[in-house]
């Protein structure tokens, strides 16, 4: 056991910190892509802070990969509260798997402009009748002389409206069996044939949108991997989205600043923080965080030393999301009825986030793995229980 | 940045559990609890052959000289084997506190008798850690103690480990002029408990507790191992939970098949894979990191509680009504993690305890 990062790596926190206070005032609020956002980006990563780890041929800045080193620039921009850069599938996402998957070409024409925020992508994958069994998804694309011709409707498409780009599952062989049918798609959303439609969430906002295809003509050689590999190449993509649900460093941040609601609002002149119940239901939350802390430093540490703990890294999409989400609950009980509060209105709690957060990890229980699939990979995968029979299928073939 | 096991405490752990699976386990618990004797002196000198006695008495006193992430280790087998063998007292609270806060003579006399397996010590500190129920607590006069203490752990004991209000602790031995024991019954046979009676009964100060945080200290260090001591009995039943339903067959399949049954077990997975790395957290916090040491070891054995309980229960409803029966025994391991849980804190005491470490409360 040795929680310390080593001395080695007190210089680059400094450089960090440092950085952080020469450079904060520029750093944006919010938003996708002003001027201000791509300038700041653009200068994270020519100082190291954002893409730090890809390669410069591909737009990145090419140092060599170090967990700690990532960790410490995470730590030191989220305890600034300062924006550590773009995020977002194209960068999350789609960057990793085109560097383990994508041609040459492909890596050289899509990552530098995607990494700079200049190509924003969005996720085409999840289809009306292909939810946690998206493999049976049915947008199909067929050959025609050197174009897909794409047709199909897909849903849960976060930033469609804005993005530049879209990274697709659609089948491709329609007679193999369906893991094996399906290819994975690059096209511009500027594509004639496409419709985006907002998605509206419990939340208000259009998070989600639907997308439709109408006879999209996507160049042949826009395919990551080779045709009926799609599934191979989403799943590559797939490991790299769960790892990022439920981070228990945003949870503690979010723990701390439910603290500090506690101590500052009162109800009968009280503190809730004062109340015997309303206090032990955060010491439980509390209970909670600490031990996926724990858990977080045990995948830190194997990740470095290269052991495995697949357990405690299959449940962190459930056990991170179901806590966050109870997290948020509870502080809009501990307002009572001004919890209710939302939008714009009297007496609304710091801008309306403990709603606005709770109902939006709903969707993440939901998104990214349903808790109920997340139970089905702990079990099989984690613990060796047997999978469901096959049911015949009831239109026989 | 190293957080997991090393290479000496993964041996260390192996060599306990390899001893255990042949020595503890459900027919050695079943055995003990249905026989007449109290203790189980084999195993307990085998134990103190193995080093578990003297884990973490330094070596000049006849120990091992590991540390409380060790003994972690060693509590958490012992939880998985359901072992009847005195721990949580007589090799980590008496031994830190006479370690720590005990004169020369005091360690001379006790530690390398602990080590050697000669001699149990036990802990009767409940009010401390709990609050005094049925009008138990002590009165000390000068050098004489009077009053009760309940749940005296790994008793019968040679001498206890004990308590006054003002946080001193005391070392009595168990034949001392006005000191009566009387066992209690409870659900877990693998552990007993007694009840402590003073009247003028003679008591020696360990001097360097007097006016210290001697006895959080101590309680502290008996939290964490209870709550590895539930992580282990939690596993196990994690484990026989899923050794069943990928064997016994319903409606033509094995029923761990049904997501009914296979979600159960992925929740007891999800929620009790964090506190692997909590307790090993919290017994490396007893170590390393005192500013910090209290607060995790109050919500370790809080939070392990929380989810020892839901594995209990839930490992014992995979089983269906075999679950419920004497015949499969499972109930040995459910009445362990009921057991530890009520001990040295329930969890909302100690989630109070965590809110007045923090300042939380006015």
């Amino acid at each position: 056991m040795d929680l310390s990062y080593g001395p080695e790596y007190q210089a680059l926190r400094t450089e960090v910190r440092a950085f952080i206070d020469k450079h904060k005032d520029q750093a944006p609020r919010a938003g996708l892509r002003d001027t201000q956002t791509l300038a700041w980006q653009r200068l994270l990563i020519e100082s190291g802070y954002a893409a730090r780890t890809i390669p410069k041929e591909y737009g990145g800045y090419g140092a060599n990969p170090d967990i700690l080193e990532s960790r410490i620039i995470a730590e030191e921009f989220a305890s600034a509260r300062v924006s550590s850069g773009l995020g977002g599938q194209g960068i999350s996402m789609l960057v990793p798997t085109l560097l383990e998957l994508g041609t040459e070409a492909q890596k050289k024409y899509f990552i530098p402009p995607t990494l700079r925020g200049e190509m924003v992508w969005c996720q085409g994958y999840s289809e009306p009748g292909a939810g946690s069994d998206l493999a049976s998804l049915r947008t199909k694309a067929e050959l025609d002389g050197d174009e897909w011709v794409v047709n199909g409707q897909k849903i849960w498409t976060s930033t469609a409206q804005f993005a530049d780009w879209i990274f697709c599952l659609v089948r491709t062989e329609p007679n193999a069996p369906k893991h094996q049918g399906i290819s994975f798609l690059l096209f511009s959303m500027k594509t004639p044939g496409i419709e985006v439609r907002p998605l509206v969430t419990m939340t208000g906002d259009a998070t989600f949108n639907e997308v439709f295809f109408t006879d999209v003509r996507v160049p042949k050689h826009q395919i990551v991997g080779k045709r009926g590999e799609g599934w191979f190449v989403a799943n590559s993509i797939l490991r790299h989205e769960r790892g990022s649900l439920g981070d228990p460093n945003a949870t503690l941040s979010r723990y701390n600043a439910l603290v500090e609601l506690m101590k500052k609002e009162t109800v009968d002149g009280c503190r809730l923080i004062d109340d015997p119940l309303l206090r032990d239901r955060l010491m439980r939350i509390q209970g909670r965080v600490m031990a996926m802390r724990a858990n977080d430093l045990r995948l830190l540490s194997s990740k470095l030393n290269n052991t495995q703990a697949p357990l405690a890294s299959m449940i962190v999409k459930l056990e991170g999301t179901e806590l966050r989400h109870d997290l948020e609950g509870l502080a809009i009980d501990v307002l009572g009825e001004l919890g209710v509060l939302y939008g714009d209105t009297p007496y609304l709690k710091d801008g309306g986030s403990w709603q606005y957060q709770y109902m939006f990890f709903l969707g993440l229980i939901i998104g990214g793995g349903t808790s109920q699939i997340q139970k089905n990979i702990i079990s099989e995968r984690g613990l060796g229980m047997p999978k469901e029979p096959k049911i015949a299928s009831a239109k026989g073939g | 940045m190293e957080f997991g096991l090393s290479s000496d405490q993964q041996m260390l752990k192996d060599s306990i559990d390899r001893y255990l699976a042949d020595h503890a386990g459900l027919t050695k618990a079943r055995g003990f609890a249905t026989s007449s004797s109290s203790r189980d002196d084999g195993l307990r000198r085998a134990l103190a052959e193995l080093g578990v006695c003297g884990l973490i008495i330094d070596e000049a006193h006849g120990g091992v000289g590991l540390r409380l992430l060790d003994a972690a280790l060693v509590a958490e087998s012992l939880g998985h084997y359901i072992a009847p063998a005195p721990f949580v007292a007589n090799s980590v609270m008496a031994p830190l506190a006479l370690m720590r806060a005990g004169s020369d003579a005091q360690k001379q006399n006790w530690l390398p008798r602990i080590a050697a397996g000669e001699v149990v010590v036990g802990a009767a500190v409940a009010e401390s850690a709990a609050g005094a129920r049925e009008g138990a607590g002590l009165r000390v006069q000068g050098q004489s103690i009077t009053g009760k203490a309940l749940f005296a752990l790994d008793a019968p004991a040679d001498a206890y480990l004990i308590a006054g209000a003002n946080g001193t602790l005391y070392l009595v031995a168990a034949k001392a002029k006005g000191l009566a024991a009387r066992p209690l019954s409870t659900i877990d046979k693998t552990r007993p408990v007694m009840e402590l009676t003073f009247h003028g009964t003679p008591v020696e100060a360990l001097p360097g507790s007097i006016g210290t945080d001697m006895l959080d200290r101590v309680l502290d260090a008996g939290r964490v191992m209870l709550a590895a001591d539930t992580l282990g009995a939690a596993s196990n039943m994690l484990d026989q939970a899923v050794a069943y339903a990928n064997e016994r067959e319903q409606f033509g399949r094995k029923i761990g098949s049904f997501q009914a049954v296979k979600h159960l077990c992925a929740e007891m997975a999800a929620a009790l894979e964090p506190c692997r790395s909590m307790v090993w957290y919290a017994g490396f916090a007893l170590d390393a990191l005192p500013e910090e040491a209290h607060l995790s070891a109050c919500h370790t054995k809080a939070h392990l509680a929380e989810v020892g309980k839901f594995v209990a229960k839930t490992a014992t409803e995979v089983h269906g009504g075999m679950g419920f029966t004497d015949l499969l025994g499972l109930h040995y391991w459910f009445k362990r993690i009921g057991f530890n849980r009520q001990m040295l804190g329930s969890p909302e005491r100690l989630r109070e305890a965590a809110a007045r470490a923090q300042s939380l409360i006015a």
